[in-house]
């Protein structure tokens, strides 16, 4: 893993753009290391981070390096509630602060194993960093929840896009073309980031068919480099496994049944 | 700016808040090289017990308007395996307050708890032998397994427990007092009069949320844990009064901790009476927080 500079540091944004229902935040970042695909900061706003609704957001928030290139970091948004609302509304010129590269990111196919990047809703941001990083051509299976969201797949390259709604591509999940696709070719190995439902989706299928996979999970963070051991989900065969420094990326025999404090939160859910 | 405290050489008063900060997880994240430029003037572990914990289930974190509801669950890989695997990982790390190359040797204070004085005995005696360890911090926020009430929060208990234990260590004893109790001041002087060569505080505030999801009938609990510890700037108001409070009572030294996030913040604890400065959640925000409130107390200039 790429080692992150002890403390955080105060960037700058250089733009943004809305892509459908995201934000696609650029921020210039000329002395940090470059990211391993899978890797993630910590962000949080330099200024009017916290005193919003409930004095919230405090604690800076995780977010997947999407694309590193030209000493520019870009992270995809989704605006699900104070904090990400905050960072959504930054423009060029704003200042941020930034702990990072962090975790572990995915390891590279073997040469005669076909990649199949899995991606779910925001969760497709690692996956694009990924792709950029792989050489050989990849799969790329995108799942969104509608026409806006669906958007997003534009990050990627030649991605096969399933809308909850049918709006956009096959109407259904995304688990539904992984199926088919593990079935016309089983050399694959699958890279996958989502909400818990689809990671549960990707693990109990690929384990079915022996797929080797790597799953890039989520969890409540409050600090990002393994200080609070507030960031755990179950390991398989007992104990708590923490997603941000033994993960976020696992090979899926490392974890047990994904529950829905191991993925993207809900996104929409009430708060 | 260097420091006397129980007997120790430190070289500048920020430590660490137990369980806020993760040395060798530290090293891993952002490299070998912190062990020499360690933030904090000495390092507190996790509260540490006899038998490995996992700690609680997920969720354990709760963000509260300016602070944090965590209910961890005080996972550790038990006595055994801290003294045998993490310990010779902890060793050689030193500190540059002035970044100046005189570098100091971080010494290492070893938190532990256990529910009665039999089990602190065997913690207490085990750290003994460890000549790595320079202090021992005992976390009193157990419960009693026959009252159900923190050990730590009863001043009779505290007293009869610190006394009993006291002869397993020649190691300074810090005792780590709770603030979920009626009088914090009456337990740090059952600490004090039972053996403690030191007190710290606050440890987390007993705190709980619900779920967010209005659907959700009846209304269930968020945390794993059901309830939790409250930390952060939201408790530092809090914190202030609670050491100053027992600063005022016990002739022993004082770490006071809760919220602190400058070095204004922790001037106000030492002006009140602590002699260290603990940070906490503030390392969460910015894992060098407590070297810079470290380096701008040193040049007395604030935050
Ligand atoms: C490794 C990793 C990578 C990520 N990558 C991305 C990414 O690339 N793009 C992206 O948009 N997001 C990403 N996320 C998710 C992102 O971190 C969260 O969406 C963000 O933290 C939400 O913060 P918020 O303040 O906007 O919302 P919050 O209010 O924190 O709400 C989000 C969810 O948290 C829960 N919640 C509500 N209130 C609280 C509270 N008070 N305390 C604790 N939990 C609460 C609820 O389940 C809610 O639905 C990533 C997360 C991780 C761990
Ligand atoms: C995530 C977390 C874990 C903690 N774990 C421990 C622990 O293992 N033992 C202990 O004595 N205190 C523990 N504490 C309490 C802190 O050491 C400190 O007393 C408290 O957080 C107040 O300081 P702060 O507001 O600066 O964080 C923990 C606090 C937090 C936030
Ligand atoms: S987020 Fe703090 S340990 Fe993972």
């Amino acid at each position: 893993m790429s080692q992150a500079p002890f403390g955080r540091r105060l960037l700058r944004v250089t733009s943004t753009d809305e892509l459908g229902a995201y934000r696609v935040l650029r921020v210039a970042d000329p002395h940090g290391p470059k990211p391993r695909a899978g890797q993630f900061a910590m962000l949080a706003a330099a200024e009017h981070w916290g005193g919003g609704r409930e004095q919230r957001p405090y604690l800076p928030r995780a977010f997947s390096i999407a694309r590193h290139s030209g000493g520019e970091a870009h992270f995809l948004l989704e605006d699900v509630g104070p904090g990400t609302k905050r960072l959504c509304e930054l423009e060029a010129g704003d200042r941020l602060w930034a702990l990072g590269p962090l975790g572990r990111g995915f390891t590279a196919p073997p040469e005669d194993l076909r990649a199949i990047l899995v991606g779910g809703g925001v969760g497709i941001a690692p996956l694009a960093i990924l792709q950029d990083a792989i050489a050989a051509p990849v799969t790329v299976l995108l799942g969104f929840r509608d026409r806006a969201h669906a958007q997003g797949a534009t990050l990627l390259d030649s991605a096969r896009v399933a809308t909850d709604d049918g709006s956009v591509g096959h109407r259904g999940l995304v688990t539904e073309l992984l199926a088919s696709e593990i079935e016309r070719d089983p050399c694959a190995v699958v890279y996958a980031c989502g909400p818990a439902g689809m990671l549960e989706g990707v693990r109990a299928l690929c384990a079915r068919t022996g797929t080797p996979a790597q799953l890039a999970l989520e969890a409540g963070m409050a600090c990002g480099f393994g200080a609070c051991f507030g960031c755990a989900v179950p390991r398989r065969g007992g104990g708590y496994l923490r997603v941000c420094l033994d993960g976020p990326v696992f090979d899926a025999g490392e974890l047990e049944r994904i529950d829905e404090h191991a993925g993207l939160s809900e996104v929409g859910q009430p708060v | 700016m260097s420091i006397r405290f129980c007997g120790l050489e430190l070289a500048h008063p920020i430590i660490n808040g137990s369980g806020t900060f993760d040395a060798i997880a530290a090293f891993r994240v952002f490299g070998e090289g912190l062990r020499g430029a360690f933030p904090f003037a000495a390092y507190v572990s996790k509260t540490i017990t006899l038998e490995p914990r996992a700690g609680n289930p997920p969720p354990r974190l709760w963000e509260a308007p300016a602070g944090l509801i965590n209910s961890i669950g005080l996972p550790n890989k038990g006595l055994g395996d801290y003294l045998l695997e993490d310990l010779p990982l902890l060793a050689d790390m030193s500190t540059d307050p002035s970044g100046a190359g005189d570098s100091q040797a971080v010494p290492l204070i070893t938190n532990v708890m256990g529910s009665n004085a039999e089990e602190i005995s065997r913690l207490l005696e085990a750290c003994d032998e460890r000549p790595e360890i320079s202090a021992i911090e005992l976390n009193v926020s157990c419960p009693n397994v026959h009252t159900g009430l923190d050990i730590g929060a009863d001043p009779r208990q505290l007293e009869q427990v610190v006394r009993a234990v006291r002869g397993r260590t020649g190691k300074p004893l810090i005792v780590k007092l709770t603030p979920n109790t009626a009088d914090v001041a009456l337990c740090a002087r059952a600490a004090q009069e039972g053996g403690a060569d030191a007190v710290s505080l606050i440890n987390t505030l007993r705190a709980m949320a619900l779920a967010p999801n209005p659907l959700s009938r009846p209304p269930r609990p968020w945390l794993g844990g059901v309830t939790g510890g409250l930390s952060g700037p939201a408790v530092r108001a809090v914190a202030l009064a609670q050491v100053a409070a027992v600063a005022a009572r016990v002739a022993i030294p004082v770490i006071g901790m809760g919220g602190v996030q400058s070095a204004a913040h922790a001037r106000e604890l030492i002006d009140v009476g602590a002699t260290l400065v603990a940070v906490g959640t503030a390392s969460f925000l910015d894992p060098a927080a407590g070297a810079r409130i470290a380096a701008a107390l040193h040049a007395g200039t604030a935050p």
